[in-house]
């Protein structure tokens, strides 16, 4: 009864033609470039991986052998565990959490002092000049990273010039590129949620708080945290959801031993030709990353709905 | 009530870059007044109160609280308590939290927040209303947990700026004599700011009228309403009918006044001004639309104006009377309803009267622009 009422309000206010287009293209996009690419993985990933001609047969069937490699490896050799990809993929999970942290606590301050300082030209200009290196492709900007972070890097350089150090740090090998590459790699998406929701936050409040004898933790703590509560949760899921599935930082900045929980699906679809087994590794991440972010969203208490805002 | 804690501005100056928002500004606030700066927008009053609020410093001068120099404390730190023009209520906070914020930072107990928040709320005529969120009170009822926020810190001076400008007429009056009562009841020092003469006049115990950052007058209500310190205080304060012209002669502190298009008229020199106004200075006399009466047998010891009836307006309580003059200047007069018709009509030729008591003549100076 009331789902035509809308649908009905909505052609009228848009008309038929633009409104049917405009239907189409959510309709689109939802099922064709949502829906059904994730209902095939997962469909794919209950599957065996069989040569073409036995598609179909009677080999054809469903079953959870996929999902019971990632825990237990290869079959047969149940009570062992296939430490080597869970361990990846906890260490994935706990690393992107990581950066997710870290970006939230460099991007408060800056977000605070944007949001605050009423769009002034110079805040502009920082805005900008913080976009203009995302004009960049992804792996152009990894790749930089690497530059920087090499045995011969700039950072070497000035930390061995200041005498701070007498040998290069390997960088690459202990991983700390692969976090600064992934940190920066989606850090304004943590940003901008943020400098929104605090610009929005009334400067008379703070200058209330102030009055009545609150300190600066207290000010942030009891009100613009709380006011900031939907933008930082946003900008954290981005970055989290983000940096989880990335492939290209880990690729070009991660260090011969350390492998990223892509680099594995990566590597079930195009080098074992195993779509099978990369999509149970894929649905496995994306079930795991959506339960860890709404778990966190309960605990802090953040419904689903402010998180658009 | 005389033992509250006085605010004195000693020769303040503000800044702000070329620009001089206050200038010069000597104020002394006796303990327990309910004090208003009332002008325009623009003029400088909201600088003030930050400055006293401890939100900005003055370039120059002191502010005095309690007689102790304010210079380097913070508004965290002063005696004082700052209700916003929008309230700035904590959004996100229940109202019993809003109200004892100021007890939170102390570190008081949930238990003593509590108990002060209802004893607040008794006040404010809002009992059991502390679990609510802001969003889910009304405007007049906001406005009131703002003014228990503000007195739960217990401040020695309460200073509020124009927090009333967002409430419609009713509400508006309604909440003058509320905050009058309130005033009175805790006795504290209220500093006021609006640009509405109208509650300026009803609360305060002395006003301070401004005009792009220059104080121009100190009084009470019935000083800045019947005897103007300048131009600007007289045309900004009520209604006024203004007579530019030059001083013809001098008789004590009256004044004749040749105007420049309604013949020579006598007024009252107003007491700032005696003394200073000399014969044949620029001069503009005012004369308030109730002042204006039709001139009858027995009022020949009235100073006497001719006009001719323009237009008429019935505004319930009195009627208002647009006129021409001789010279063509347009003055407006105010006729209480007593139920009989007002007997002017259009193109009607009058005679009207006024006491030279009520009008007030000084230096010409620059009027308020409405």
């Amino acid at each position: 009864m009331k789902k035509p009422l809308i649908f009905s309000q909505f052609f009228r206010n848009n008309g038929k033609m633009m409104g049917g287009i405009m239907m189409f293209l959510v309709a689109f996009w939802i099922i064709v470039l949502i829906l059904l690419p994730q209902l095939s993985m997962l469909d794919f990933s209950f599957r065996f991986n069989l040569p073409p001609k036995e598609l179909g047969g009677p080999k054809d069937v469903y079953t959870l052998h996929n999902y019971r490699y990632l825990l237990y490896g290869a079959d047969g050799k149940e009570g062992t565990y296939n430490t080597v990809d869970l361990m990846v993929f906890v260490r994935t999970i706990i690393a992107a959490m990581a950066v997710t942290i870290a970006d939230l606590i460099l991007c408060y301050p800056l977000a605070y002092y944007l949001g605050q300082s009423k769009g002034t030209g110079f805040v502009r200009l920082l805005v900008v000049l913080l976009i203009i290196p995302y004009w960049i492709n992804e792996i152009l900007r990894a790749f930089a990273l690497r530059i920087i972070f090499a045995d011969s890097g700039i950072v070497n350089d000035v930390l061995m010039t200041l005498h701070l150090i007498k040998e290069p740090i390997d960088f690459i090998r202990a991983d700390i590129a692969l976090y600064a590459g992934l940190g920066y790699a989606y850090i304004l998406l943590m940003l901008f949620p943020m400098y929104n929701v605090i610009e929005s936050l009334d400067r008379n409040q703070i200058e209330a708080a102030r009055d009545m004898g609150a300190s600066w933790t207290r000010i942030h703590r009891r009100i613009v945290i709380p006011h900031a509560k939907p933008g930082i949760s946003s900008g954290m899921t981005m970055v989290f959801m983000l940096s989880a599935g990335a492939l290209a930082a880990p690729q070009i900045l991660g260090g011969p031993s350390s492998l990223w929980f892509t680099q594995l699906v990566y590597q079930w679809f195009n080098g074992s030709l195993n779509w099978q087994q990369g999509s149970a590794y894929a649905i496995v991440l994306l079930v795991s990353s959506i339960v860890i972010v709404m778990t966190f969203m309960k605990i802090f208490k953040v419904n689903m709905g402010d998180i658009g805002k | 009530m005389a033992d509250g804690v006085g605010v004195d501005l000693d020769n303040v100056w503000i800044r702000f870059g070329d620009f001089v928002a206050v200038r010069e500004a000597n104020v002394h606030i006796n303990g327990g007044d309910f004090f208003s700066f009332l002008g325009p927008s623009g003029c400088g009053k909201t600088t003030i109160l930050r400055a006293i609020s401890g939100f900005l410093d003055p370039s120059e001068g002191r502010v005095l609280i309690g007689g102790n120099d304010m210079a380097g404390i913070g508004p965290n730190k002063r005696p004082t308590a700052l209700i916003f023009q929008n309230l700035a209520l904590f959004p996100l906070m229940k109202i019993w939290e809003n109200i004892t914020f100021s007890m939170e930072v102390k570190g008081a107990s949930t238990a003593e927040r509590r108990k002060r928040a209802d004893e607040l709320l008794d006040m404010i005529a809002l009992e059991g209303q502390g679990d609510k969120l802001p969003s889910e009170l009304s405007g007049g009822q906001k406005q009131r947990v703002a003014i228990a926020r503000a007195l739960c810190a217990e401040p020695d001076v309460l200073l509020l700026d124009e927090p009333l400008s967002a409430l419609d007429l009713k509400l508006r009056q309604h909440m003058r004599t509320e905050l009058r009562e309130i005033q009175q009841r805790v006795g504290i020092t209220f500093i006021y700011i609006t640009h509405d003469q109208g509650e300026a006049l009803t609360m305060s115990d002395n006003v301070a009228v401004m005009r792009a950052g220059i104080i121009d007058q100190i009084g009470t209500g019935h000083d800045v309403y019947d005897r103007p310190a300048t131009a600007f205080v007289a045309s900004f304060v009520g209604e006024n009918n203004v007579f530019r012209g030059k001083i013809q002669e001098i008789q004590g502190n009256e004044a004749l006044m040749q105007s420049n298009r309604s013949g020579l008229l006598r007024a009252t020199i107003t007491p700032s001004a005696v003394g200073e106004l000399k014969v044949g200075d620029d001069a503009m006399m005012f004369i308030r639309p109730e002042a204006l009466a039709l001139a009858n047998g027995d009022s020949h010891d009235k100073a006497r104006i001719s006009a001719k009836v323009l237009s008429e307006e019935f505004e319930g309580n009195s009627y208002s009377v647009y006129l021409e003059g001789d010279g063509g200047k347009e003055m407006k007069m105010s006729m209480p309803n007593l139920g009989q018709d007002p007997e002017a009509s259009r193109g009607q030729d009058l005679t009207l009267s006024y006491d030279v008591g009520n009008a007030m003549v000084m230096p010409a100076g620059e009027l308020a622009s409405e």
